[in-house]
């Protein structure tokens, strides 16, 4: 692979801004692809966030005017769809993006130029979705953004009911970035199996690998059920098709079932480099290594077949009678299995360690708390006669934030926290650390508590307001006060970002005393990453440097 | 320093892993499948449902003459790949050109099928659920067909121009197993609409 | 534990030694203890806590089941993190370099794969027990039939074997041990997805267009039960609000042989009759015994009967009706009901007319 190019550069031409800037959008580096899918995510997440915030407001007190039933219907809409697919999807991308060739000891993905297509199609998404803002009402005069909740059930989607052409900036953004995501789940797959360094059998890959290669395989059949639905609703509203159409005999719950055959797994393809974090950085501030690495492999690549059996646990008011419901409750339950033997072994990490409670660190013991609370309340939800009244109320909303912010959003924090330093040089504050930690920690809870109880007492969920004499009022008070706390941890955290690239203590190649490869480079590595490859003998390849008398290859 | 386990010289220059391409295609197979998955899935279900309009067994013919031609291609296309490999240019061309001629009657042959259905029998993606389900299932896999034909219709013109030779041959290994793919698919196709649902 | 932390917030010891604290925010913590009690407690209108029917009490009782088992899982499961984290924490007099490295172990991994396989089995076959039990349960030969039809945002009630056709209050007899007498509700929606709940009552069931679901409930209690829509179904989703009157067998008879007569005919207010029949009204909505026989918006026959108008939405007098129909987006924006401009005297005049219709 040596081709070598001649560049001919004048060295008296300064580089001006318009350089840096063809540089970033030419780029076809892992890295600075990974760091764009980053920063384009985090724009997306303060605007997500705003949006809750003006929800959190109109719920304030029952029959709020602070915005109209179709603002507010629209809000929960974006909110939700933005959330997942401009926010998630590509921060864990990034992440996978800039990790994976390093920690693999390989030079950059497999297809470089697809790596590049794919964020750009992917941001090309977000900003369709949040053009049909702007976009006018067009000639039906019936609204700009979407207002079909993000899992546009149908009938509702149907022509009809939702004219104009708010519906199809949902469909067609999420079509859009879909095929990026496939793209970068390819290139994650191929890279993992073809470009490992010498020695990196795949029994010695660093567990944020193995998750990411499981989740990209996840990604081929998760993606595609949606993509192959919204190509049955586009043909629907403007080729006159009938997959949804219950006038013609349609079914409106073949709709759900492709959704969710879609949704399910796509929370696992967001909850997986959640774990995939975890694996390294709870290692790392244990001083231990990771307890059951085999397990761990299996426990993952079980969680990801049985993700695909579970859709229906969203559907059990639908009415399939009891053999459906049953069927899912089980597999759903089943699911907790695997998920448990994840949590038990970190807990085992953590035993008999040497805990450092960095900041990294912090996050990281909130995410297992919380993931633990998330997964019990999963399994409430799973037993179908309680889900009967559980379901579509503020219980699930409670249930899947506190998967999504308390569990996946809090490692996110602690990888930011953890691979900054590789990524800019410099350490981010530990004291601002703090700060965002606990007021987002005081923010979450408030919240996120509170919120189950409305769920119990009977408030369905996507209401513009609610009838004063339901008692839910105090609750959604409280529910709210913790969305100030978490919107100023995360302006906080926003600032410690741009302080500390500027001001923050240099990090040097390995800040944390890390064992995986990807700090044996300089922070900020260099474009190449290695000069030569590495040859590795163990699951952790610094370890066995620094240790040689009692190197990891000895005991697996 | 390292332990006994350490990898030799001749350990390192042998480290082989699978080929990018093929692994590159054999995911995005996957994900392909699993869309048109769901489109079988919905034909099915659709199946006898339609409250008006023709029917399959009224207005559908097998499509013998097609299928083999198509399923045929495959053959030749993985002919094709054979000769490239050892470098005998000639009847790699020979066999590239015969794989797209193949495919190319298939999609004539789609074509005076639907013109038929269309305006003999009036049956369009609007008629009922059984127009709906057949113009997006078969017509996504004709659409995968057009790709194919593309792709393969390129190997020829560069084949032609004579810039192919055997070091391309895994590239063209590749394009061979999308074309297999969709020949698959048509197997999944033909047995749901023509035998299954009629 | 709830009562007494209730009593804690208050107890004037607490409020004296917290002089740190703003004497409002010792309220406001009050105010969440008593909160917190009351779910169990007082139960509100809507908790799933507080079962007045088989199927609800059904869910309560596997809900405790489930609740308990969950909570006994995160005691232990925190206890041994917080255990672990105070343990091994980092301390300054550590003198290792490294702890010992342990790498796994097979009996470990084992124990804690088949003790949640276990758990997951006794789960599952509690809740099959239930979930066949509710869904496979005989219809007795005297239930009562009532098919409801989910509107865009209104719910219609049909007694098909009775000949009632009303709106948006369900009156349904109630059950007791004795003599049970279930509810039978088969449901359809007109347009998009809906679901009915009414949590006191049972769990919830969905409406979906061109598909037929059922379920039963059987109230032991007479009394108001509160619920609303709980499935997105557009833009006023959540002022689809449902009010199930459970009454006695005779409330329930005559509250029966009211609703099976023609509406009333009440000459004084023959004008507003007549502006009724003459506009648009008669296109979407059926007033028995005249000439409008809408399907499209809900039967009117009976509405001075109802205690609220737009499916609970605002009371039904006077002021609120008139308010509705001049403009039935002040109380629902983008509700499908069209502003009628009449003018004062005819929205008088129709609005006099609806009064009557007990």
């Amino acid at each position: 692979m040596a081709t070598q190019t001649q560049v001919i550069v004048n060295p008296a031409r300064q580089r001006g801004w318009l350089d840096h800037v063809q540089d970033w959008v030419t780029t076809v580096d892992h890295k600075k692809i990974g760091l764009m899918y980053i920063g384009y995510a985090l724009i997306f997440l303060v605007i997500a966030g705003f949006e809750a915030i003006l929800m959190r407001i109109q719920l304030l007190v029952p029959n709020n005017h602070f915005v109209s039933p179709q603002d507010f219907n629209r809000l929960f809409t974006m909110h939700g769809t933005t959330m997942v697919f401009f926010v998630g999807m590509p921060i864990l991308f990034g992440f996978g993006n800039y990790l994976v060739p390093l920690m693999i000891g390989a030079r950059d993905m497999a297809f470089p130029r697809l790596n590049a297509f794919s964020f750009w199609v992917s941001a090309f998404g977000g900003l369709l979705l949040y053009f049909s803002y702007f976009a006018g009402s067009g000639l039906y005069g019936a609204g700009t953004a979407p207002d079909v909740g993000w899992f546009a059930y149908a009938p509702l989607t149907a022509r009809v009911f939702s004219p104009g052409h708010s519906t199809d900036y949902w469909t067609l953004s999420i079509f859009i970035s879909g095929i990026g995501s496939i793209g970068t789940a390819l290139n994650i797959v191929a890279t993992t199996l073809c470009m490992r360094c010498p020695g990196m059998k795949l029994s010695r890959m660093p567990l944020l690998v193995w998750l990411y290669l499981v989740t990209s395989g996840l990604v081929f059949v998760t993606i595609s059920p949606l993509t192959a639905a919204q190509i049955m609703l586009c043909i629907d509203r403007y080729l006159g098709g009938h997959f949804f159409d219950t006038q013609a005999g349609g079914s409106a719950v073949l709709w759900m079932h492709f959704f969710w055959i879609f949704g399910h797994p796509e929370v696992y393809v967001l909850v997986l480099p959640a774990f995939a974090f975890a694996n390294e950085i709870i290692p790392v501030f244990s001083r231990k290594a990771i307890f059951g690495y085999p397990a761990m492999v299996a426990a993952s690549v079980g969680i990801g077949f049985v993700s695909l059996s579970v859709w229906a646990h969203h559907m059990f008011t639908v009415g399939m009678g009891p053999g459906p419901n049953a069927f899912f409750t089980f597999s759903t339950m089943v699911i907790s299995v695997p998920t448990g033997i994840k949590i038990f072994n970190w807990l085992a990490t953590l035993w008999g360690g040497n805990i450092h409670l960095t900041t990294p660190m912090k996050f990281a013991i909130g995410f297992l708390f919380q993931f633990l609370i998330a997964g019990l309340t999963g399994i409430m939800l799973s037993v179908s006669p309680f889900d009967w009244q559980l379901g579509n109320s503020y219980f699930v909303v409670a249930h899947f934030h506190y998967v999504l912010v308390g569990a996946i959003l809090f490692m996110i924090f602690a990888a930011f926290y953890y691979w900054y330093p590789k990524m800019t040089g410099r350490m981010l504050s530990d004291k601002l650390g703090s700060w965002h930690f606990w007021l987002f920690l005081i923010g979450f809870h408030l919240t996120f508590d509170f919120m189950h109880i409305p769920g119990l007492e009977g408030m369905p969920r996507r209401i513009y307001t609610y009838e004063a004499d339901r008692g839910w009022t105090l609750l959604n008070q409280i529910v709210s006060s913790g969305a100030v706390f978490q919107a100023i941890a995360t302006l906080i955290f926003v600032w410690n970002m741009v302080v500390s690239y500027f001001k923050g203590e240099k990090a040097g190649p390995d800040p944390w005393d890390a064992w995986t490869l990807e700090w044996s480079t300089s922070s900020p590595p260099p474009s190449y990453n290695f000069a030569t490859l590495p040859v590795v003998e163990s699951r952790r390849p610094l370890w066995d440097r620094k240790h040689p008398e009692e190197p990891d290859a000895q005991y697996e | 320093m390292s332990t006994a386990v350490a990898l030799t010289h001749e350990q390192i220059e042998e480290w082989k892993q699978p080929s990018r391409g093929i692994v590159g295609m054999a995911c995005l197979v996957i994900a392909e499948s699993a869309i048109f998955i769901i489109f079988v899935v919905a034909y099915l279900f659709y199946i006898g449902k339609s409250l008006n309009g023709p029917t399959p067994r009224e207005v559908l013919e097998i499509p013998w003459f097609a299928s083999i031609c198509l399923l045929s291609s495959s053959i030749t296309v993985h002919f094709a790949v054979l000769d490239l490999r050892q470098s005998r240019i000639g009847r790699f061309i020979t066999w590239l050109a015969t794989t797209v001629v193949l495919g190319s009657i298939f999609l004539a042959a789609t074509a005076m099928e639907w013109y038929d259905l269309i305006y003999h029998y009036g049956l369009t993606i609007r008629t009922n659920l059984f127009g709906t389900t057949f113009y997006s299932l078969v017509g996504l896999h004709a659409s995968h067909v057009i790709v194919g034909l593309i792709m393969l219709g390129l190997a020829l013109v560069f084949g032609l121009l004579g810039k192919v030779n055997a070091h391309h041959a895994e590239r063209l290994e590749v394009v061979s197993i999308y074309w297999h793919f969709v020949d698959a698919v048509w197997v999944v196709v033909f047995t749901v609409v023509y035998v299954v649902g009629r | 534990m709830l009562v007494s932390l209730q009593l804690l917030a208050v107890s004037p010891d607490i409020a004296r030694t917290a002089h740190a604290f703003p004497s409002r925010a010792a309220h406001w913590v009050s105010h969440v203890g008593l909160r917190f009690s009351s779910l169990i407690f007082d139960q509100p209108a809507g908790s799933i806590f507080a079962p007045q029917a088989t199927p609800a009490r059904s869910i309560f009782s596997l809900s405790l089941l489930v609740l308990g088992i969950c909570t006994v899982i995160f005691l232990i499961v925190a206890g041994l993190l917080l255990f672990t984290l105070i343990r091994y924490r980092h301390r300054r007099g550590y003198t290792q370099r490294e702890p010992a490295q342990i790498y796994g172990s097979t009996q470990i991994e084992l124990s804690w794969t088949v003790i949640p396989i276990l758990i997951v089995v006794v789960l599952f076959l509690a809740t099959a027990r239930v979930i066949f039990v509710t869904q496979t349960a005989a219809k007795p030969s005297n239930a009562l039939d009532v098919v409801v039809i989910g509107h865009q945002y209104w719910w219609e009630y049909r007694y098909p074997k009775l000949g009632v056709v009303t709106a948006n209050e369900l009156h349904i007899p109630i059950s007791d041990t004795k003599q049970p007498r279930p509810t039978y509700l088969t449901m359809l929606s007109a347009d998009t997805d809906h679901s009915f709940w009414v949590p006191r009552l049972a769990g919830k069931m969905d409406l979906i267009p061109n598909k037929v679901n059922t379920m039963w409930i059987d109230p032991e209690k007479p009394g108001l039960y509160l619920g609303q829509c709980a499935q997105y179904c557009g833009v006023q989703h959540a002022k689809m609000l449902i009010r199930v009157y459970a009454q006695s067998p005779a409330d329930f008879e005559a509250w029966i042989k009211q609703q099976q007569l023609t509406a009333a005919q009440d000459v004084n207010v023959a004008h507003g009759r007549a502006v009724f029949e003459g506009n648009a009204c008669a296109n979407c909505h059926t007033i028995s015994g005249t000439t409008a026989h809408g399907a499209f918006g809900p039967n009117l026959s009976h509405l001075a009967s109802r205690d609220t108008i737009a499916s609970g939405a605002v009371p039904n007098n006077a002021q609120n009706l008139r308010a509705f129909i001049d403009d039935p987006a002040h109380f629902k924006p983008g509700v499908l009901m069209p502003a009628m401009h009449l003018t004062d005297h005819d929205l008088d005049a129709v609005t006099q007319y609806l009064l009557t219709l007990h």
